[in-house]
């Protein structure tokens, strides 16, 4: 999914630059919240990590195999910001070292692979967190919902890219299709993945499991026969912990808003993308004669267009609220820097 | 950790390419893909001249054609989705050998092969004339924040002793006759890649508490600061500026 040079234009790399350069600045000041000090070693080992693990092959089946995006599962280990900070860094080193992804799409790269995939697969991976059982396992089944979801979020977040500066005229709705469609099975692979490496994490260190903080069971003390809690070691940086929560769960309800109402509001575009279908279903048996092609799994099609295409409209909602709830958390988050100043109440 | 420190796409030469200062080719190569990237497609010589530039710069450079081939292998997947594309994008079509193809998508297809091959190539040559360190000081010298250098420059000097890591794993899963066949065994492995996390986590532990115990305090002393006298820059942007030549001379021809 490394996009090359030439693949989009040139002011919408530049845009989709700032984008991931305004991220990265962000996640490296919630880097510091979240591993302080030891930022620079831990988020370098772990990068180290993401990319050893993308080399790790998962067998499918007859020859073919798969291997980890890793964005899920470094937002779900280290937390949300270390995450987009080693997946960029990741990009990064690959697009310098490797001339995988081309220099001028490391934006579009960033935006799309780091910052897409981790923050929607945190948003969701929190949400199911909140609402499931606190148990180990609720980890697992949360971290497979929340990969499952972001490959695709990733892949659409690629098509709205694409939309805007994309220099080849292949159809959108075929672009959308082909993109989200290979991506869903890319995504489920992906889940199942992540979800057992969380578990074979919780299962020995669950301290070290990020997303997981909250599941650890207290400390308890047997006096006399009887279990009694411990006293609490370390006071709870009570007003940080409850600015998060309320920054999670306003993100989250916002998220399934947008979903669900630009899964109503789009009847219209509807139409145009089935009419883009229709158009493209009929050039099917050429694409054929190029039938090995990764990109030509055209097999989810089956999936009635209304359904695939409301759903697109309800992800891409949830994309541009995810940008959108990230600049209230900065503004937020700035005004709770500086509090003296009475100048950024007005946001 | 057996293998030497300089990683295996670096091309150890002594060649005035090699010579530059990392922050100035860095510079060079991004202002290259840029023009590039945004010269019209329809100027299909430009592309040829800026093919010639970097074989200009690769011939001073020492690095053999055979060897810069071989690197460009690495976008194999976008040209089969550049093969792709005439079959699939819209518009008037033509016939070519029998196969109807769409004139657009022909277009886009060289569009994205010409300047994605540009691309992987200069960086390639970036890559295989400058040192992994050098190449995090550049970086570090072109204003990206110290800690993003600090990260990537962790990732690189441990990436090595993580995969060293995964693959005595490897080993040791196959010599007790494991062998991953599809998704049943997906769990096995899972298991190996949580395994590593928990390593490369303590170890990212390990290496801190090293590091504080010899005075770090957040920031990495720079001991070899780099320079370049206005010779050297001037050498290294020689290439983005004759392509910005040849992109003017596509806009206006």
């Amino acid at each position: 999914m490394h996009v090359p040079d030439g693949f989009i234009d040139a002011p919408t790399s530049a845009v989709t630059g700032v984008v991931a350069a305004g991220a990265v600045a962000v996640s490296l000041r919630g880097a510091r919240r979240e591993l302080d000090e030891r930022t620079a070693p831990l988020a370098g080992l772990v990068a180290a990590f993401i990319f050893a693990v993308q080399m790790l092959n998962f067998p499918v089946a007859a020859g073919t195999s798969g291997h980890l995006l890793g964005g899920a599962l470094a937002a779900i280990l280290v937390g949300p910001c270390t995450g987009v900070l080693c997946v960029s860094v990741v990009l990064l080193m690959q697009g310098i070292l490797f001339a995988d992804g081309g220099l001028t799409a490391l934006g579009v790269n960033i935006t799309d692979m780091a910052i897409v995939t981790t923050v929607v697969a945190y948003a969701v991976f929190r949400a199911l967190v909140k609402v499931l059982p606190r148990k180990r396992r609720s980890v697992t089944v949360a971290s497979f919902v929340a990969a499952l979801v972001s490959v695709p979020a990733a892949a659409v977040a690629f098509t709205l890219i694409y939309a805007i500066g994309g220099t080849t005229d292949v159809s959108l709705g075929k672009v959308a299709t082909a993109m989200v469609g290979v991506h869903v099975l890319i995504g489920i692979g992906e889940a199942v993945i992540t979800a057992l490496t969380v578990g074979a994490v919780v299962a020995v260190r669950p301290d070290l499991v990020y997303g997981a903080r909250d599941l650890q069971q207290r400390l308890k003390l047997r006096v006399n026969g009887e279990l009694v809690d411990a006293p609490a070691a370390q006071p709870v940086p009570v007003t940080a912990r409850s600015h998060r929560k309320l920054w999670i769960t306003g993100l989250v309800t916002s998220l399934v808003l947008a979903g669900f109402v630009s899964f109503y509001a789009s009847a219209d575009p509807d139409g145009l993308e089935k009419v883009a279908h229709d158009k493209g279903i009929d050039k099917k048996a050429e694409e054929h004669a190029a039938a090995d092609s990764p990109l030509a799994d055209y097999g989810v099609k089956d999936v009635s267009d209304a359904r695939l295409s409301g759903g697109l409209a309800g992800v891409i909602g949830v994309g541009v609220t995810v940008v959108a709830g990230s600049a209230v958390f900065w503004a937020v988050r700035r005004r709770r820097d500086q509090d003296v100043s009475p100048a950024n109440t007005g946001v | 950790m057996g293998a030497g420190h300089a990683h295996r796409l670096y091309r150890h030469g002594h060649s005035p390419v090699h010579a530059l200062p990392p922050h100035t080719k860095l510079a060079a190569v991004f202002a290259f893909v840029v023009v590039v990237v945004s010269t019209p497609r329809e100027a299909m010589w430009a592309f040829a001249l800026y093919a010639v530039l970097l074989a200009f710069v690769a011939y001073h450079a020492r690095v053999p054609a055979g060897f810069l081939l071989k690197r460009l292998l690495i976008e194999v997947p976008f040209v089969t989705f550049a093969v792709l594309m005439p079959f699939v994008a819209e518009g008037e079509r033509v016939d070519v050998l029998g196969l109807s193809l769409s004139v657009s998508g022909l277009w886009g297809a060289w569009n994205v092969l010409a300047k994605g091959t540009l691309g992987v190539a200069a960086s390639v040559l970036l890559a295989s004339t400058t040192e992994l360190r050098e190449l995090l000081l550049g970086l570090q010298r072109l204003k990206l924040p110290p800690l993003l250098v600090q990260i990537a420059s962790f990732m690189i000097r441990y990436g090595d002793v993580i995969t060293g890591e995964m693959r005595r794993m490897r080993i040791a899963r196959e010599s007790r006759g494991f062998e991953a066949k599809g998704v049943r065994h997906w769990g096995v492995l899972a298991k190996s890649a949580g395994a590593l996390f928990i390593r490369s986590y303590e170890r990212g532990e390990r290496v801190h508490l090293a590091m504080v115990s010899r005075g770090y305090a957040g920031s990495m002393p720079v001991i070899d600061e780099v320079t370049a006298s206005r010779a050297e820059w001037s050498s290294a942007l020689a290439l983005p500026f004759a392509a910005l030549v040849v992109c003017l001379l596509g806009w206006t021809l």
